[in-house]
């Protein structure tokens, strides 16, 4: 990507509410600034649309939820230098996953549609990295602005983006944020999240409910004890740990062990 | 006051590509008269920042072992020093340095030096063998010894043949696995130990490579006979500051930065080659 | 004679005034997101009146008071230490021009006013001596050396320790020695005044002082003595380095592991630990960068990393390497231990992991001193 004409960018939409789009429509300025050092040939929530041109950078949204968009994935892999998941869905399944958890798909389709027949989904949703190589994973529901960016700007330096792997608690530390768990007694996942929101939650008085996943070498164990040391029910724990990730290890198992669900005969 | 954190610019006056992916680049501080000033101590190291994407520790070289101003020898392994890679002559750093201790050369004049390396070279103990060969009439008997997992991992081999021609030095190579034609010692470094002739009273040893082999070199040598207190060896940890402030580079009671890298083997093996230190 | 006196409780707020006058700034405890956490003070009623708390480890909770005391509390979550080691500060910019060349600038700290502190307790009085000892000698460091050049200090004694306080074992408090400006000591109806240095002396001279009374000296004393008594934790000794480093194989590192999130909030805390990383934050369009300094911890993987091995993957490697650094190797980097005694690790460990029992437990069998 060090030649002279433009990287070429495209932004992908899979299994998702667009909101991790919308974080990179809401960049402002900024949008604009990329704009200029790149060029954006498909974002088609912003307007551009070609789904099957070569790009040096690809950003995903969503998960796969249909066989279209395994086929899709597929050629977006075929046609893409650098791909990137942006956001829980692509990461890890996101909330759509939570039907994963119980062997309820066509039940759920069922009750919910008035032509189930016309719906073609999958069994699971699942994250863009059980289908395809990713080369980065940027988390978050939705993902960081400031983190795109970062990582826009490492690919035009020519170098790997950094990777955030910390837990929220240290971010939180240095915004001398009051830990809402101590002080408040809330069942916050900070301590098992990884970082990148700038701790925004605790910042504003509520707990992290991890919607960047889990950080490197997390706790579930140790963290699910202290919640029913808070007070907490067994399923109210387990509903910590699979709100947003109930699709990631190890906060699947985490949840799991807390609900007293056993891998593989629940699904 | 200084400011040890502000870089200041070099410019790459050329670059030479090595063994394998590894290269040197010769530098020059860009500022005439900080040119001028710039000295450094055999296995002393820089702080080299590139542009936009962060800094790194490297030990500081000179070229051949003569060239002017300095010079950093890297092997491309993390997402920096890949980076640079990329880097042509003409192309600018920011330098912060030199840091740290250097080897005790002065201390080991007049007695025989021992080099003992491992792993895929080893910048900071070229250093001690270009300065030893620059004032050969200082030391007494230079012994070089290298140690590979597989032959075909060493590089360099003409730096070694050079070194073997040179009055009152041995070179001795050895490779755990060794390829058919493999002309050294096939084994662990310390199989050489036994044919590496030097006055065990009063040779001076430094080393540099991965823990283990020191901790097994430094022992076995202490059995053999050399005093713990004339072995050294040059270390390595994370490193951010280079000023012993962000505690990153901490072995033990030591900052690696400030108080090493390169250290009195006395001073560390309590904790050398301990898990987790 | 250094100036010794009673200020009475309406007269106390003449004290930030006094200083702001003299061109300070004036920090204080205020109550904050429902902890007492240093803020700026505009006035003595910021100060948290009234107001008291319990903590027990992994519990913090602030309540009222039948009175009016303003620090009738032991420390919160924050000391002084991000005052003067910030927790994100800018080191350097730099700019590349368009034929390739670097230009660098230092960054500059925001406000340049200097600092007064007021409310300091001993324990970060005796922290910030370990801070100044990090940051000072040797290579001072620009920016702490900068804030840390006009810091005024009003120290409090500690006359409500909390249950997770063990500073009388460590032998930094309750009472505030030396190493301040000024140091109050609350009573019920005001404060014994002392000065400590000749800044304190100049801005002692200005308040309203009295003589102490017999009676005040007995309310000292005694309210001195109970804090100590209130202590109820307590090292096993005030050197542990070798019996720490005797037992790194203790299977209690491995049991302390199982219970510990490897979260960074007690390092965090901690008003002695001095850890932090860089960041290079290059601007979007690749002309300029920022290389800033942040706080870390040796709980982060990212600490011992060096190029693919990370030397504490494991948290019982972690805990033991944050154990045996604050309560061993500092001994022989600054001549004392690490830790201060203010309990804050305690308090704020979010699952209440308690150092003085795990050093207990380690160090059990080694003796010490």
């Amino acid at each position: 990507m060090t030649d002279e004409r433009k990287p070429r960018v495209a932004v992908h939409k899979f299994s998702s509410c667009d909101g991790c789009q919308l974080a990179f429509l809401n960049l402002g300025p900024d949008l604009l600034r990329l704009a200029e050092l790149v060029e954006i040939v498909h974002f088609a929530e912003a307007g551009p649309s070609n789904p099957d041109a070569d790009v040096d950078i690809a950003f995903i949204e969503g998960s796969v939820s249909t066989p279209d968009e395994r086929e899709r994935l597929r050629r977006i892999r075929a046609h893409s230098g650098f791909l990137v998941t942006i956001g829980a869905c692509a990461t890890s399944g996101g909330l759509q996953a939570l039907r994963n958890l119980r062997d309820s798909e066509s039940e759920w389709r069922e009750a919910i549609y008035a032509r189930p027949e016309y719906i073609d989904s999958l069994a699971h949703a699942t994250a863009i990295r059980e289908h395809a190589r990713v080369d980065l994973e940027l988390w978050g529901c939705p993902v960081d602005g400031r983190q795109v960016l970062a990582a826009v700007r490492a690919l035009l330096f020519g170098v790997p983006p950094v990777e955030e792997r910390d837990k929220v608690c240290l971010e939180c530390k240095r915004h001398q944020t009051v830990c809402v768990m101590v002080a408040r007694g809330e069942p916050c996942m900070g301590p098992v999240t990884r970082t990148g929101c700038g701790a925004l939650c605790p910042r504003f008085g509520r707990d992290c409910y991890a919607c960047y996943g889990p950080a490197e070498g997390a706790n579930t164990t140790s963290l699910a004890h202290r919640f029913e040391g808070l007070g907490l029910a067994p399923e109210a724990v387990a509903r910590r740990f699979h709100f947003i990730h109930s699709g990631q290890e190890p906060f699947t198992g985490a949840g799991n062990e807390a609900a007293g669900i056993i891998p593989g005969k629940a699904r | 006051m200084t400011d040890p954190y502000l870089p200041r610019e070099a410019e790459i006056l050329e670059r030479v590509d090595e063994a394998g992916s590894i290269f040197s680049l010769r530098l020059a501080l860009t500022d005439p008269r900080a040119r001028a000033d710039y000295a450094f101590a055999p296995g002393q190291f820089n702080m080299v920042y590139l542009f936009g994407v962060g800094e790194v520790p490297i030990s500081v070289v000179r070229l051949r072992g003569e060239d002017a101003d300095f010079a950093h020898t890297i092997r491309p392994v993390g997402r920096v020093t890949r980076a640079m890679a990329e880097l042509r002559a003409g192309d600018r750093l920011g330098i912060r340095g030199p840091f740290g201790r250097g080897w005790p050369l002065e201390l080991a004049e007049g007695g025989d030096v021992v080099v003992i390396t491992g792993g895929l070279g080893c910048a900071p103990a070229v250093t001690v063998v270009h300065h030893v060969l620059a004032n050969r009439e200082r030391f007494g008997r230079l012994v070089i010894m290298q140690g590979v997992k597989h032959s075909d991992d060493l590089i360099w081999a003409e730096q070694y043949a050079r070194w073997r021609e040179a009055p009152d030095t041995r070179v001795l190579l050895a490779a755990d696995q060794a390829r058919p034609g493999w002309t050294g010692q096939q084994g662990l470094i310390t199989t050489l130990f036994d044919q590496a002739e030097f006055d065990r009273g009063r040779a001076t040893v430094m080393m540099c490579g991965p823990e283990p082999m020191m901790v097994a070199s430094a022992r076995r040598l202490v059995d053999d006979g050399v005093e713990a207190g004339r072995i050294w060896l040059s270390m390595e940890r994370n490193m951010q500051c280079a000023a012993g402030h962000c505690g990153h580079c901490q072995f033990g009671p030591r900052f690696v930065c400030r108080d090493g890298p390169v250290f009195h083997y006395p001073e560390v093996a309590g904790l050398l080659g301990v898990r987790g230190f | 004679m250094s100036i010794y006196g009673f200020l009475h409780r309406s007269a106390l707020k003449q004290l930030p005034e006094c200083l702001n006058e003299a061109g300070y700034r004036c920090i204080g405890p205020r109550v904050r997101e429902g902890a007492v956490t240093f803020g700026e003070l505009t006035s003595i009623d910021d100060l948290p009146r009234g107001v008291g708390d319990e903590q027990r480890p992994a519990h913090y909770r602030l309540g009222e008071r039948e009175d009016e005391r303003l620090f009738a509390w032991a420390v919160g979550p924050q000391g002084l230490k991000s005052w003067l080691f910030t927790p994100r500060e800018t080191l350097w910019r730099s700019r590349r021009d368009d034929d390739g060349r670097l230009y660098f600038e230092t960054g500059s700290p925001a406000d340049d006013r200097p600092l007064a502190a007021i409310g300091v307790r001993a324990c970060d009085l005796a922290a910030l001596r370990l801070q100044d000892a990090h940051f000072l000698e040797r290579e001072p460091d620009p920016g702490y050396r900068k804030r840390r050049a006009g810091l005024f200090l009003v120290a409090v004694d500690c006359t409500h320790p909390a249950e997770t306080c063990f500073c009388h074992s460590t032998g930094d408090g309750p009472a505030c020695e030396s190493g301040f400006d000024l140091a109050l000591h609350e009573l019920d109806d005001g404060f014994i005044v002392h000065a400590g240095s000749e800044a304190g002396e100049r801005v002692a001279a200005r308040l309203p002082l009295l003589p102490v009374g017999e009676e005040q000296e007995a309310a000292r004393r005694d309210q001195q003595r109970a804090a100590i008594d209130a202590q109820q934790r307590a090292l096993p000794g005030r050197n542990l380095r070798d019996a720490l480093f005797a037992n790194l194989d203790h299977e209690r590192w491995q049991a302390v592991a199982e219970r510990c999130l490897s979260c960074a909030n007690c390092t965090s805390v901690c008003p002695t630990c001095f850890c932090h990383s860089h960041e290079e934050v290059p601007d979007l369009d690749g002309r300029t960068s920022e290389h800033l300094r942040q706080w870390d911890s040796c709980f982060t993987e990212g600490h011992s990393y060096i190029h693919g091995i990370v030397i504490r993957a494991e948290t019982p490697e972690r805990y033991r390497q944050w154990l045996t650094h604050k309560l061993g190797s500092w001994h022989d980097q600054y001549g004392r231990s690490g830790c201060v005694g203010c309990g804050r690790c305690i308090t704020w460990c979010p699952v209440g992991i308690d150092l003085t029992e795990e050093a207990t437990v380690i160090c059990a069998e080694a003796g010490d001193d």
